[in-house]
This record gives C-alpha cells, structure tokens and sequence, in this order.
C-alpha cells in the first residue's frame, strides 16, 4: 500500500535529487518495484545448479530434435545414406548403423517420438493422477469409489492389457490417422491411462492433511465454494508432489515406449525412437560402443535433466523454501 | 588315461607318418558345447534337438544322411530299393539286412528282435514317443531272421526310408528297455541316462541339464575308431558364449548351433583358432504374397476365400517386380553371413529338387522391375510416387516376427520397393504370438492379416512330397479349420494339385525329382511366394579338428567316429 502511495512522487524525487545525497538514496533502496511472482520463482529456481543445468540440457535436447532435422537434412530411414558400420566421422558425426542409416539424423527423429510420447503421456497421468486424487481426498463420498479403482489399475498386469488395447483398437486408429499417427495416440493413451495411479495416491494424502488445516477451515467458514477451494488453496499446496510425479512420469514413459517397441507392439520397426535405438544396439556392443551410448546417453540425460528441473521447480514453488 | 593315449599318438606318430592310419583313441580327449543342455540321453523320449544329437554318439540307425542329404548304410549292409528287391513292387514294405558282426557296446550281438521290440517301444498306446511320426503308416516290423527286418506299411509308401533311419529314431537294446514298456518308459532312468548303443562312444557319467562324460566303445565294429578316447559333452550357456569358448579361449572343441551376428561371428573366426561350419538342409526364408484381401474394412471374412482376390497381388507382374527389386546377396551379407545363401527356390534342397529354372532373381534389377511395370500399365497416374493398379495404390503392410535380422531385411527391402514405386508400411509381431497359432489373435502368420510376410519353413528329412502338398487348394487356412492350414500364401491351381497326386503314386526317385521341380517352378512363378534365403545351421569347430561333415539332415554329429586331431 505504501509502495503504490509513494509511487507518483518517485520521478520527482530522483529527477530532483540529482547531486546523490545520503538521505535519498536510503529511501530509494529500500523501494522494491512489485513484481510478478513468477519472477520470485525464477529467482528461487536460479539458485539451484541442478536445475539450471536440467533446464538448459532440455533446451538443448529440444532444439536438437526440432531444429536438428531441418539442418541436418539426411532422411533417417535411408539405407546405404553412408557406407554400413561406419565409425564417427564429420559426414556422420554420430556414425551409421549396420545398414548404413545415418545414426544422428536417427537420434534427431528418434527423440521427436521419445520426448513427445513422454511429455504429452506424462501430462495427460499427471491430469488423471490430480483429478482423481484431489476428487478422492476431498470429497468423502467418492474417497473409497475411486481409490478401489486406483487399486484396480495398480492390480492389472499392464502387458496382457496393452496387448488387448492394441489389439482391438490398432486397426481402426490406423485407418483413422495413418500407421504413426494411430500408434502415436494409442501409446500415448495406454502408457498416460496406466501410469497415474501413484500420483493419484500421493495427491490424495497431501489433500486430506491440507483438508483438516487452519486456513483451508477459515475458507470454508466464508463459504468458498468447493472449485474454488481446490483451485485456489489445495492445488497451490500440492504443486510439489505433482511436480515430482511429473518428473518421474516422463522417464517413465520414454522407458515404457520402448518396451512396448521392443515386444513389437510400438511403431513400425523402420521408425526410430531412443529406446529402438539403444535396444538394436545392444547387439553391437563389443564392435560399436558408441551406438548404445548415443541413444543412452540422451535417455538418462533427459531423465536427469527434468528430474532436475522438478527438484528446482518444487523449491521454488513451496513458498516456505522461497527466500530462505 | 590322458599320458596313455598321449603315448599312443606318439607311437602311432613314430610308427606310422601317415596320420590317417591312427588308432582308436590316439586323438585324445574331444570338448563339445552345446549351449542347450541335453535333459535325457533317450531320443524317443525327448525330441529335442541337444537330446537327439547327444544321444546320436551312443544310438544308431540302419542308415544316416550324409552331408548332402545322400543316404548311406550304417548298420544295414546297403539301401534297400525296389531294384534291388529291398523295397517290394507294391511300395508296402521294405526289408533291411544288418551288418555283420555288429554288437552292442557290452558285447551282445544286434539282431532284428531288438529292431522289432523298438517299434513296440514307440508305438506302445500308454507312451508318449516324441518320435511316433516316424513309424505313421508302420502297420508291423517283423524279423525275418536274426539279420533280417521287414518293416510292413498299411498303404503304399513311395519314401519308405523313415523307421530307422536318421538320428531321430535309432535302434535301443531289447534286453535294456524290456521293462520300460509303455507308462514305465520314464521311469526307467538308468537306461534312459546310459542307453547300451551300437554307436563309438559309452556312457560314462550322465549329469541332466549338465554334462555327459563319455568314452570309445570298446566293442565298436571298426576296430580303428572313434579316434578320440573321451568326450565330453557340456550343455548351457548361450550361443555367443559358447563361440567365444571355442574360438577365443579354446576350453572347447566344437560349438553348436551359433545363430548370431555374421560381422561378430566373422571377427571371431578371423583370430584363427576355429573354422566355422555351415550345414544347409530345407530352411527358406520367404516372402507369402496374400492372394486374397485382407482389407480391415472386411471384418471377420478378410484374408480368406469368401473375401475375393487380392486388389493387385494375385498379378504376377506386381510379384516379379517386387523379387527382381530385391538384392538378396546384400540381405545375406548384413544378415545371415555363413548361414545364408540367396535362393530363388522354395525347394532348395537336396541336389535332385533342386531347381535352376529361377537363377535369373539372383542379381537384383531395379531397372527391369521399373520397365516390367511400366509396360505392364502399371504406373503412377496421380503423381504421389506410388503406381496404381487398376485405381488402387500399390500400398502394402509388411509383418514378420520381431527379430532384429528380420526388421533389418524389412528396412531394407522397404527402400529397395520404394524404387519401384510401391509403398510399404513395416509391423513386427512377438515370435511367441506369431507362431503360436493361437485362433483368437488376429496377428497369426496363419490369419495373415497383412499384404505380405515373411518367415522360415523347412521340412524334416529329405523327402519334399508332404512338404510341396502344403500348397494344395485345400490346405488354405481359415475359420472353418480352427485357422488350421499349409498353404499360407492361399495359393491355388488344379494344375498343381494334379502334381500332389501323381508325386504321391510315383516311386522312382528321377521322377520324383522332376515333378518336385515342377512344383517349386509352378509356385515360385506364380509370385504368390518370393524365397529370399537359404538358411544353414551354423557351428564351429577348433581349427585342429578334421573329419567334420556337418549335415543338416541328420545329427551334426554323424560322423563323429572319423572326427581326430591333425597333428
């Protein structure tokens, strides 16, 4: 209040305090500009070393796979693009695989896929994890209805399911949005609608304590309605859990993509994804090592990173870590 | 043991310089692996491989395959045919005589009971004999005298060469298994861990799932082999381990069944240490063009005759263009190495099925695939890259197994068809759902749900009659036979079906093999199917073993008696 009071005074102050005097300047100081509190955030987030480097390595992984492709034009599906089994070179920076595939422009291609099936997976658990797990532990009623189906989910065995999903609805997603846009919102879905129930269990616990709390009582004792309640107090309060559900959910997906390549069930066999990469590479070991470091390498870098940028973002998010 | 034959080699050194006159026992001690181990040394009990081979070293037949698939007696004096009178006129029955002096390891002689009380141990109604199919159309086995089998069979039988003959069903001891009849086969371990056999080499030590120790038969009919004294037979592991211990550090002399990378084989072999051998039977690994359309729009009918022709491949323009576009020595190279020759022929083998009329697919064509369909009106009329056929794109979904040779073969026969303007869309399948014929999955090499697919079939032995009948009009599989059925591509001709017919009725062998040529020409110049590769089974020995034929119609073992070390 004060700030804002002082404020239409303060060109005229420093327009007339030219020659700096002791007194001015102490005043000056202590102003504090308002700002938004993203910035608080920013600041809190820059001091951790982690974080920062988890952010500029995503930066970077993105770049690389969206910017990469349009200036590293080698198509990823050619064979014979190079000669087979070559080794790094400045033609392939990255080397070619046992069919002469140039293995950089396959990275590039192969971390499209992996990076989106993660992200947009993970988004799509993190919302049905919240949503359920904020209804369950705020709304007494449906509390046992729907952490029985989160046991239910927890319970199935995840393969012979995917196999059934796959199996019934393969064929018309295909026909609808062709091979790889069908299979892209086939795993996308399976691996999102198997994946929340953690984050729908731990949401749920922050929600009952935060519940019980003093201000989330003094709130209701005013009559805020209940959409109200959950997105203006208890979402806020459980921001850090989610975060590191979301963390852990990419990893998890990239991981799960590639079993589900590996057992035939993911993308065509010519469309690479990171996980395809390091497992046609294990082969390879012994001969060309780099090939599964490359692909390796990228996987947990990218996992670190935004295992990281959770880490960063839960603290700067908490507003009792903020400033300290 | 070991200082005494050492001494022996070095008599037999000093004695004689020429190192094909050794003695029994003067090569020493001989290591085999087999990175599956053997569970039982009796082969009517366990079909497997490791024990059939295993159990080879102990347990004869009357006659073996060799190298090239050519019969040669072994405990029978010679092949009996019908010129010979071994076979009668009516094709239903054929009669063995056996050697001279052969005698079980512990000194018995062989005779024609022990012959008779084998078919009953097999076709005994309370046992399960892994091997039955080899005594189907048996009606009796009788002994004609000591030295004499007649085996009698219900119909006529122009092959009548299966009882007794291979690896897979050996004579066993009357007087060992005589109580080990029916339900008590089983139970009998002693005989079944330490068979008496005919064969160069006792048993020992049998440990299950471990190691067989073994050593020369001193009964054994040629009184100069086996040239090694003692074998040991160790079992598990994986097939890259088992390379390296024959070909890098040497604990072993002969490795089986090797299925790995050619360039990690090659780099292994290049060391010096071992030679790696190559056996080629039956195996083709083939493209099936479905014949019928396996359009998802059509529901539960597709991919069988109710659902009509294929909209473009039932056009063998389509299908030769689509072979002529394929560089089948690359496809080798990258995938197969020693294990792998380019075929053009579902029938590769043995020499006299052997077609030649289809060499031409040999070198690939892209060219001559492109002007093939070009001339053939065949081309692309609405500018996307992709030819139409009759207004239809030629657009087709590729599936086999998931296996990583396969999904390279894939990628690259996908570019290679891309050239010539059709559109491929790749899928791989698990093995274990593939091939588990299980009618409720729609992903089945039997339900074909695809344009096209690709695997490895074979047959066992070396008779292709009932393997050419899997093409019959009738063997097409679909709901009515549970999805049951040979004939995968559904290919069909009365033409054809005549030649089952007539193979079925012919008993010389000069026929036999023409009219088998004329099936695989018929077949493979229809483009329903499109062979790509001859497999060949793959082992390694130490490069100081000599006497190997590997065979792949029989045990790769046959020959074990001539195996010895050069000096």
């Amino acid at each position: 209040m004060t700030d804002n009071a002082d404020r239409p005074n303060q060109p005229l102050q420093t327009a007339g305090a030219t020659p700096a005097g002791a007194a001015p300047v102490m005043e000056f100081e202590s102003y504090r500009a308002p700002r938004n509190q993203w910035w608080d955030v920013w600041d809190q987030f820059k001091t951790h070393k982690g974080a920062l480097f988890g952010l500029g390595f995503f930066v970077f992984a993105i770049l690389f796979v969206t910017i990469g492709p349009l200036v590293w034009t080698i198509d990823p599906q050619q064979p014979f693009a190079g000669p087979r089994n070559a080794d790094p070179s400045w033609a392939h920076p990255m080397g070619t695989d046992q069919l002469g595939r140039d293995t950089m422009a396959r990275m590039m291609a192969g971390g499209q896929i992996s990076i989106a099936v993660g992200m947009v997976a993970m988004l799509l658990a993190l919302f049905l994890g919240t949503l359920i797990g904020v209804v369950a532990g705020y709304f007494k009623k449906l509390d046992g209805p729907l952490m029985r189906l989160t046991d239910l989910f927890l319970a199935m065995p995840l393969l012979p399911l995917l196999l059934v999903i796959i199996m019934l609805f393969r064929d018309q997603l295909r026909a609808a949005f062709g091979p790889e846009g069908g299979i892209f919102i086939l795993i996308v879905i399976v691996i999102g609608a198997t994946s929340w129930m953690q984050t729908a269990r731990v949401v749920r616990g922050d929600v009952l304590a935060i519940k019980e709390r003093e201000f989330v009582l003094a709130a209701r004792s005013i009559g805020t309605p209940s959409h109200r309640m959950i997105t203006r107090h208890l979402l806020p309060n459980v921001m850090s859990p989610i975060m590191v559900s979301a963390t852990l959910g990419i990893a998890n997906a990239i991981i799960t993509e590639s079993a589900l390549s590996f057992l035939g069930l993911g993308f065509p066999s010519d469309f690479p994804t990171w996980g395809k990469l390091l497992f046609d590479a294990t082969d390879f070991l012994q001969q060309h090592p780099e090939r599964v470091i490359w692909p390796g390498m990228m996987i947990s870098l990218t996992v670190l990173a935004v295992n990281y940028i959770g880490d960063g973002l839960r603290d700067a998010l908490d507003p009792r870590i903020r400033g300290r | 043991m070991k200082r005494y034959s050492l001494l022996l080699g070095a008599t037999a050194l000093a004695l004689a310089p020429a190192a094909a006159m050794a003695d029994r026992g003067s090569s020493g001690h001989l290591n085999i692996i087999y990175w599956q181990a053997p569970s039982t040394l009796n082969p009517y009990l366990s079909g497997g491989t490791k024990e059939v081979e295993s159990a080879s070293l102990i347990l004869e037949s009357l006659a073996r395959f060799d190298d090239t698939g050519t019969m040669v007696p072994w405990l029978a004096e010679s092949i009996p045919t019908v010129e010979n009178g071994g076979v009668s006129e009516d094709l239903t029955s054929i009669t063995w005589t056996i050697g001279e002096g052969i005698t079980w390891s512990d000194g018995t002689a062989l005779t024609s009971a022990d012959f008779v009380f084998t078919w009953e141990y097999c076709t005994h109604p309370e046992g399960g004999c892994a091997q039955a199919s080899y005594f189907d159309g048996v009606t009796s086995v009788e002994a004609v005298d000591d030295r004499t089998v007649r085996v009698n069979f219900g119909a006529p039988t122009p092959f009548p060469y299966t009882s007794f003959v291979g690896s897979e069903s050996p004579v066993i001891q009357a007087a060992q298994f005589a109580d080990c009849l029916g339900a008590r086969a089983p139970e009998c371990t002693e005989a079944n861990f330490g068979p008496i056999g005919t064969g160069p080499f006792v048993v020992d030590e049998f440990r299950p799932n471990d190691v067989i120790e073994m050593s020369a038969n001193p009964n054994f009919r040629f009184p100069d082999r086996p040239y090694f004294g003692t074998v040991t037979f160790k079992g598990g592991g994986d097939a890259t381990a088992a390379a390296r211990s024959v070909c890098e550090t040497g604990e072993f002399d002969y490795a089986w069944n090797l299925q790995i990378d050619p360039t990690i084989l090659a780099d292994m072999e290049a060391q010096g240490n071992c030679t790696v051998v190559t056996a080629f039977g039956t195996s083709v690994e083939r493209l099936h063009l479905n014949q019928t359309n396996p359009d998802a729009a059509l529901g539960d009918i597709r991919s069988t005759a109710e659902a009509g022709p294929h909209p473009f491949l039932t056009n063998p323009v389509i299908g030769q263009a689509m072979s002529m576009a394929i560089d089948r020595a690359l496809l080798v190279e990258i995938g197969y190495g020693a294990g792998g020759q380019p075929t053009c022929n579902v029938l590769p083998a043995p020499d006299l099925y052997a077609s030649t009329a289809n060499d031409a697919c040999l070198t690939q064509d892209i060219a001559g695939a492109n002007a093939l369909l070009d001339e053939a009106g065949i081309v692309d009329t609405d500018g996307d890259g992709i030819r139409e056929y009759e207004g239809t794109p030629l657009s087709v979904l590729y599936q086999t197994s998931t296996n990583a040779v396969r999904q390279d073969t894939q990628a690259l026969v996908k570019e290679w068809w891309s050239q010539i303007g059709i559109d491929t869309e790749l899928r791989n399948i698990d093995a274990s759902v593939f091939f588990g014929g299980d009618p409720a999955s729609p992903d089945t090499f039997q339900k074909f749900y695809a344009d096209i697919e690709m695997y490895t079939n074979n047959f066992a032995g070396v008779d292709p009659q009932a393997y050419m009948a899997n093409w019959a009009c009738d063997e097409w599989p679909g709901p009515n036979t549970q999805w049951q059925g040979s004939n995968i591509q559904r290919f069909c001709s009365e033409e054809y079906d005549a030649l089952i017919v007539e193979m079925a009725g012919t008993a010389d062998l000069e026929r036999r093999g023409e009219i088998a040529r004329m099936q695989n020409d018929m077949l493979v110049q229809s483009y329903s199917i499109i062979p790509l590769i001859h497999r060949g089974g793959v082992s390694a020995h130490a490069s100081s073993i000599e006497g190997i034929r590997m065979s792949d119609w029989d045990s790769e073992l046959w020959n074990i008696m001539d195996w010895r070390r050069a000096e």
